[in-house]
């Protein structure tokens, strides 16, 4: 487990208050915007903040215990961080920048080898280079690359792409993948992009404004309504681990089955067998008390309501049970009122097609069946 | 081209400064960490006694230097006493007064290219396993490289013209003492010293801008490797 609970002040008014506890396996993500406090936790995991008072241990290993006085050194900890900036040392070549740290570790500790990390990179062809004369890609690729050598039993990893533009994080992310993939190892990812979450997290601990909202496997929180003032109205859902039942190729439709039924969605560039996550807003889910006739919504789910919950302005969320899965859905409390809505009441759920799409095609990403 | 007096000043000209800045450069490496790193009460002080010699009258170093490590001084009777060290009217002293001269310069050109060392790089390798003092050796000072080299010959530069501290310090004595500015002066005091003053003084000015062309030239190289080109 990574255990990570403490509190912190700062002159100036900002505080951070945290506690989670998430499985040393997979990507966790630190999501929130930005001032939310989510790089003061992977600065305080590796030693470079020092909290108030708390406890932060990973693997059984105390970093950080202010009872009993722990506080070990940044050296000491072996945690891995990639900074948004990369932080590349300039007179060293691109070899000397990897072996930085691999150097500092004992022989018998290498696990991770030299050629195995850069043939995971693709930065064979950079060893020889000069930081400076990289891209901003490629950059980011070999502080991953450093810091993975260093053996680290935990990488850190500071909105690695939020310095790139869009072009460049679709040139990192595969690598990214690949990482979580093939090296085993725990990954702490600081995030504000819901797509980077999405794609790549296991477990989300949600931060706004110093405190933290909520924390859980991904599919879980995110439909939580507590993740509202961290998501917005609009982006608030649920996300579903889905796995591509069939292609229907005339229409240009996917089928994805989920613990709640099936789903019919624009089709997705995934094999029939394969995983994929779909998320569905909750202002993107309509109700109906019968099953609707002669409407063009796609797919209609019979579900059960599990709770209703005001939420601030003219809306409530409904928590629905499909099946054997989850769906939240948003509507206005008009809406509860004039249906009647409370839990334990039979409705049946809309999804439009179009809307599981959105304007992102990206939602559809490679499902995550490592390390759970 | 220059009499074998003359050719004496220029070798003990480079001589002294040469040494001078070798032996402040360590220390002067040290202070400036210490000055821009370091939080403790009485940095301010420090900080002035660092620069004292910048603006003080030469004269007065060299006095100074007189009362501290003179044969008699506070520290120079221990030096001849325990370790017979004479710096009086020597080499050596000569090249202690160069050192305190130079050092505020030396400092601040260090300590400017340790400020402008970005801290983040020293953070990252700490997390790659790099002990502090080992982050100082293999991060902290290649990157300052460009700043003590530009500082060791702007050293060397003012070491070569350093007068009052010395002649107050070590006095005029050829061979030991008498560097280039002290053979200009004492040139001006020769009936037929015009010559021998002007010949110096095309040295002087040869040596100066060697030294400036020569720091920019090094610096340059040195950002290029270093990736800050």
């Amino acid at each position: 487990m990574i255990e990570v609970g403490f509190r912190l002040a700062r002159p100036g008014g900002f505080a951070l208050e945290c506690g989670f506890a998430v499985p040393a396996s997979g990507v966790t993500a630190l999501f929130g915007r930005s001032g939310a406090g989510k790089t003061t936790i992977i600065q305080a995991v590796a030693g470079v903040v020092r909290p108030d008072a708390g406890r932060i241990a990973v693997a059984g290993e105390v970093f950080f215990d202010s009872a009993r006085g722990i506080d070990l050194p940044i050296e000491a900890r072996r945690v891995g961080y990639v900074f948004q900036e990369a932080r590349l040392f300039p007179h060293l070549k691109v070899e000397g920048n990897l072996r930085y740290g691999e150097r500092r570790c004992r022989a018998a500790e290498r696990r991770i080898g030299f050629e195995a990390v850069v043939e995971l990179l693709g930065i064979g062809h950079l060893l020889a280079r000069r930081p400076h004369t990289l891209s901003g890609g490629e950059r980011q690729r070999v502080a991953i690359g450093r810091a993975l050598l260093a053996q680290p039993r935990l990488l850190l990893m500071d909105e690695p792409l939020a310095a790139l533009d869009e072009a460049r994080k679709a040139e990192i992310l595969p690598y990214l993948e690949r990482l979580r993939d093939e090296m085993g190892l725990p990954i702490l990812y600081v995030s504000h992009s819901l797509d980077e979450v999405l794609r790549l997290a296991d477990t989300l601990v949600a931060l706004s404004e110093g405190r933290q909202v909520a924390a859980g496997p991904v599919a879980q929180v995110m439909s939580r309504p507590e993740m509202l003032p961290v998501l917005g109205r609009f982006d608030l859902g649920t996300l579903l681990d889905c796995e591509v039942v069939r292609h229907d190729a005339a229409y240009g439709l996917s089928t994805l089955a989920f613990a709640g039924g099936e789903l019919r969605v624009p089709q997705v560039g995934r094999a029939v067998g394969g995983k994929v996550r779909a998320r569905v807003r909750a202002r993107d889910v309509a109700l109906a008390l019968a099953k609707p006739e002669g409407v063009s919504v796609t797919n209609l789910l019979p579900a059960v309501v599990e709770a209703v919950r005001a939420l601030e302005g003219p809306y409530a969320d409904i928590a629905l049970r499909v099946g054997e899965g989850q769906l939240a859905a948003m509507v206005t409390r008009e809406s509860v009122a004039r249906l009647g809505l409370r839990p334990g009441l039979a409705v049946w759920a809309m999804v439009k097609s179009v809307a599981v799409e959105g304007s992102r095609p990206e939602i559809f990403a490679p499902g995550l069946d490592h390390g759970a | 081209m220059l009499t074998p007096e003359e050719w004496t000043a220029v070798a003990l000209s480079l001589r002294v400064a040469f040494w001078a800045t070798f032996w402040s450069l360590p220390f002067a490496v040290l202070t400036a960490f210490v000055l821009a790193r370091a939080r403790f009460p009485g940095r301010s002080l420090l900080d002035g006694l660092v620069y004292l010699p910048l603006v003080l009258p030469k004269v007065v170093v060299g006095y100074l230097l007189l009362l501290t490590l003179g044969g008699r001084g506070l520290i120079g009777q221990y030096l001849d006493a325990w370790f017979g060290i004479k710096l009086i009217f020597t080499t050596a002293g000569a090249t202690v007064a160069a050192a305190v001269v130079s050092f505020p310069l030396t400092v601040n050109a260090i300590r400017l290219a340790l400020e402008a060392v970005d801290r983040g790089l020293e953070t990252a390798a700490r997390t790659l396993g790099a002990s502090k003092l080992d982050v100082f050796f293999s991060v902290t000072l290649p990157l300052m490289l460009p700043g003590i080299l530009s500082g060791a010959l702007l050293a060397i530069a003012s070491a070569l013209g350093e007068f009052g501290a010395t002649i107050t310090f070590v006095s005029n004595v050829e061979g030991q003492t008498r560097t280039i500015p002290l053979a200009i002066y004492s040139a001006t005091h020769m009936p037929d010293g015009d010559a021998m003053a002007l010949r110096l003084t095309l040295v002087s000015v040869v040596l100066a801008l060697g030294s400036l062309l020569l720091a920019s030239l090094v610096d340059r190289r040195i950002r290029v490797m270093i990736g800050r080109g």
